[in-house]
């Protein structure tokens, strides 16, 4: 039994296939096509060739896509759609969409806010008025194939929700679209609605990738696959569930890269530096997962729920061109001749330094034409690689929580650039297949299930509400397909309630484990 | 008098971040709320505090509760006509303008959504020049003036008068029907007439809220020096830290998130540590076990990066922030103010000095 793992970005597609044990057999580097399905197919039919194994022995296929962020962001593709917000007398005072960038306003075509929903202790806030929900879908007959519903503290009691989604199913047909908010999780209504909509907004796009993925990997003789998805929080969700949840794709590249070089390199906890021709980005793994962001991500203009991998990117990469200032500094970056790097460089035959130039310049790799940059003054090349040195040295100690030295790993093809050894760093490591991190995190992602309420605990103890909250998480992460024996806790977050008298806390739990084969 | 737009909202609310000193909750909910109101209904007369005749009623519009609460259920919509009746009746006579009691968090931008929807005018002022975090922590205190009559109204229509014999038994009554009307409910208090406003009230702090907050939102663009020089001077505040966050710990007591943020030095302060304590407002700072600023003077928690302040709640391990301080209004400063909000009220076994009396101590 192998795995597939597939990563398309925006300039390659790559692809891996790894064995039983994990072990890579073989990868690939294909350019991304216009319709993504060429590339995929390419990059596919080059490994299973590169391998030789039996494409029907491939038992698991992951894939990796930024299709939604680009939809999103791009505003292409998305399908128009019609709100409801359960919730009234409350959140009246907030319209849906209110903060949302004009351009994009207009997917949703019908909206309406109806009486119901809970308060924070899961009493009722108000009956649910399911005759206006009823009128409401019989008004948006034939005129949109989603509908995205929210619910005032859906995250603590989602009964409105799927009750409305019921109806709306009987009176719209089976067919349509329908995405609940709590499904999408964490708490403050508006992200979620917005995280929502957009999810609903995607059911397009979702059709057409989720249908395209399946029919090149059918096409290519891989017949007895599972077919999985990857998230932003770097596990897996089922093609059925990528289909009803495409929103929950979003961002999962960095996150891709980041768990494929902590597996490559073998490192639970390191910080990762992965070095692109403009940009480097450095991240942070934790017992095998990203660090996240404190910050909401937004999407396209959009304020959204989701929590992105706390990466910070800084102007530097092969690709960054190196100058001196009339005061005799040298700067490295942040612009760059970016991917025209082959044309312009010195060792390319060009006429810009850059930092690759001075990596060669300086005997650290063997790339191009040596000679070329042997005019550059070693005093010059000494000066410039300081440089490089001190901005990454510099990031690195931003991404550090102690004083303590950490291991670090070198992913991404301008990673050549740097000196083997930094300031902070206890080691630093360069795996090999570092190039297709990204397919390879993909292809090792487990699945996971998380777990958020707001629990007293005057009424129900710390270490009971927090048992029993694992135990929940854990059932939802088997149900999401991982192998019970080897699903562990990853994530344990409480935080009081702020200016609330009592002891309520904010509890999220998040479980993950290995994907049953 | 001058109006207040979308484009003036977005600025207060990042200003009002800022002046939360780590607490009063994300203004985000808060801005929604008000840039619903403002595109329904047009822009807010904001009223200089000189221009209100001395016998005018003002009220001011707060939310009391939780912020997270606020967050899901945000506002009803019909929350201020329902105060708004329950005032003038009760006193038999009309409100000439709203106002903001806290200038920091979320609590800034409601009365800009009450204004907008009743169609009164804004007085440019509040009660506190920051955020704070119980209801008897308003300049009018100083002056003797009782938060009651108070009204208080949830999304649902629930309304309840409150009439009490000192400002803390408001406290406690106001926050026991608050958690029985699910949270977060909305309330008029401390009204008072123009001559008390123009004696008691923080002057033209929303005016100071917007020019912080565009301050901020300018650094990126700025010709006269770094963003951090532009950051420090335009705000007139202290530069007490630049740290990493390496630790936070938090407990409740009461209705309050207690805790300590520990910090790292980096740039300059490489080598040294510094920590700031916090009542779900920051209460104190010290740097290498020295104290650096105390309440009332704010002390707030900036990104190093976008300037962009921290609030309690969103504190995490690695984040890179400047510890900054900025001096409280002047009534605070008073032994009456410091009874109500000095350190030793909050806690902390130290007495009030000055953020620039403190820093003068010429360390770092």
């Amino acid at each position: 039994m192998y795995k597939l793992g597939i990563d398309v970005g925006g300039t390659n597609t790559d692809a891996v296939l790894i064995d039983e044990n994990l072990r890579i057999v073989a990868e690939v580097k294909n350019p991304t096509s216009d319709d993504v399905y060429e590339g995929i197919i390419g990059a596919v039919r080059h490994v299973l060739e590169q391998s030789g194994i039996d494409p029907a022995k491939v038992g698991q296929a992951m894939l990796g896509t930024t299709q939604c962020t680009n939809a999103i962001v791009e505003r292409k593709n998305l399908a128009p759609i019609a709100l409801l917000r359960i919730g009234a007398p409350a959140a009246m005072g907030i319209p849906p969409m209110t903060d949302w960038p004009d351009d994009i306003k207009n997917v949703v075509v019908a909206q309406a806010i109806i009486s119901g929903g809970f308060e924070h202790n899961g009493k009722e806030l108000a009956p649910l008025d399911e005759a206006a929900a009823c009128s409401f879908f019989e008004s948006i007959k034939g005129k949109v194939e989603s509908v995205a519903i929210s619910c005032v503290f859906s995250t603590v009691r989602n009964d409105h929700e799927l009750r409305i989604a019921e109806l709306c199913r009987e009176i719209l047909g089976r067919d349509v679209h329908v995405s609940i908010s709590s499904e999408i999780g964490s708490m403050g209504l508006i992200e979620r609605e917005n995280a929502t909509i957009l999810n609903s907004a995607l059911c397009k796009v979702a059709r057409r990738f989720t249908e395209g993925f399946a029919r090149s990997l059918a096409d290519l003789g891989v017949i007895n696959a599972d077919i999985y998805l990857s998230q932003n929080d770097g596990t897996l969700m089922t093609m059925a569930h990528a289909r009803r949840y495409p929103i929950l794709t979003i961002a999962c590249g960095p996150t891709n890269s980041i768990r494929g070089a902590s597996y490559l390199s073998k490192h639970e906890n390191a910080i990762v530096i992965d070095v692109g021709g403009t940009t480097t980005d450095i991240g942070v793994i934790q017992n095998g997962f990203p660090r996240e962001s404190s910050m909401a991500a937004t999407i396209g203009g959009i304020r959204t729920n989701f929590r992105m991998p706390d990466v910070l990117t800084i102007g530097l990469g092969g690709g960054s061109i190196v100058r001196q200032r009339s005061n005799g500094t040298i700067t490295v970056g942040p612009d760059s001749v970016g991917y025209r790097i082959t044309e312009k460089a010195l060792i390319f035959g060009g006429d810009t330094i850059t930092a690759t130039d001075i990596a060669v310049r300086l005997g650290m790799y063997e790339l191009g034409d040596r000679s070329k940059v042997a005019g550059i003054d070693e005093a010059f090349a000494l000066k410039a690689m300081a440089v490089i040195r001190e901005q990454v040295e510099n990031a690195l100690d931003t991404m550090k929580v102690s004083n303590s030295d950490v291991d670090v790993i070198l992913v991404g093809g301008g990673s050549i650039i740097l000196p083997e050894k930094l300031a902070g760093a206890r080691s630093v490591t360069k795996p090999d297949y570092f190039g297709t991190a990204n397919a390879i995190g993909s292809a090792i992602s487990k699945v996971s299930g998380t777990y958020e309420k707001l629990i007293d605990y005057d009424r129900v103890p710390r270490d009971e509400a927090l048992a029993q909250a694992k135990a929940e998480a854990i059932e939802m992460a088997v149900q999401a397909g991982a192998i019970r024996e080897t699903v562990e806790i990853i994530e344990v977050e409480d935080v009081p309630l702020a200016y609330y008298p009592g002891n309520t806390n904010r509890v999220k739990i998040k479980a993950v484990g290995d994907l049953a084969s | 008098m001058r109006q207040i737009g979308l484009r003036e909202i977005e600025d207060i609310a990042l200003g009002a971040a800022l002046l939360g000193a780590g607490g009063g909750g994300d203004p985000y909910v808060g801005k929604l709320v008000a840039i619903g109101a403002v595109r329904e209904c047009g822009p807010v007369t904001l009223l200089d505090p000189e221009e209100v005749p001395d016998d005018a009623l003002i009220v001011p519009i707060a939310m009391m509760g939780a912020p997270t609460v606020l967050s899901e259920k945000a506002i009803g919509g019909n929350e201020y006509k329902t105060l708004y009746n329950m005032v003038s009746q009760f006193y038999g006579r009309k409100i000439y303008a709203f106002m903001p009691i806290e200038a920091g968090g979320v609590n800034s931008m409601l009365p800009i959504a009450a204004a907008a929807r009743m169609g009164l005018p804004l007085v440019d002022a509040d009660g506190m020049g920051r955020a704070f975090p119980e209801l008897q922590m308003v300049t009018f205190t100083i002056g003797g003036i009782s938060a009651t009559p108070m009204a208080l109204t949830d999304e649902k229509g629930n309304c309840v008068i409150f009439q009490t014999i000192t400002n803390k038994w408001t406290e406690e009554l106001a926050r026991a029907v608050t958690m029985s009307c699910g949270g977060s409910v909305s309330v008029c208090l401390y009204v008072i007439d123009g001559k008390t406003l123009k004696e008691y009230a923080v002057k033209n702090i929303i005016t100071r809220s917007e020019m912080l907050g565009r301050a901020i939102r300018n650094l990126k663009n700025s010709t006269e020096g770094t963003p951090e020089d532009v950051f420090f001077k335009t705000t007139e505040g202290f530069k007490l830290f630049k740290g990493k966050i390496v630790d936070v710990l938090r407990e409740t007591r009461g209705a309050f998130n207690f805790g300590k943020v520990v910090l790292e030095g980096i740039g300059e302060y490489k080598g040294h540590n510094a920590h700031v304590e916090f009542q779900n407002e920051n209460l104190l700072a010290r740097v290498d076990g020295e104290i650096v600023a105390t309440v009332p003077d704010l002390i707030c928690l900036v990104d190093t990066e976008t300037f962009v302040p921290v609030t309690t709640d969103g504190l995490k391990y690695g984040k890179r922030v400047f510890v900054v301080g900025l001096k409280c209004f002047e009534m605070w400063r008073t032994p009456k103010g410091l009874e109500l909000v000095g350190p030793r009220y909050f806690g902390c076994n130290t007495d009030y000095i000055p953020v620039e009396d403190r820093v003068k101590g010429g360390r770092l």
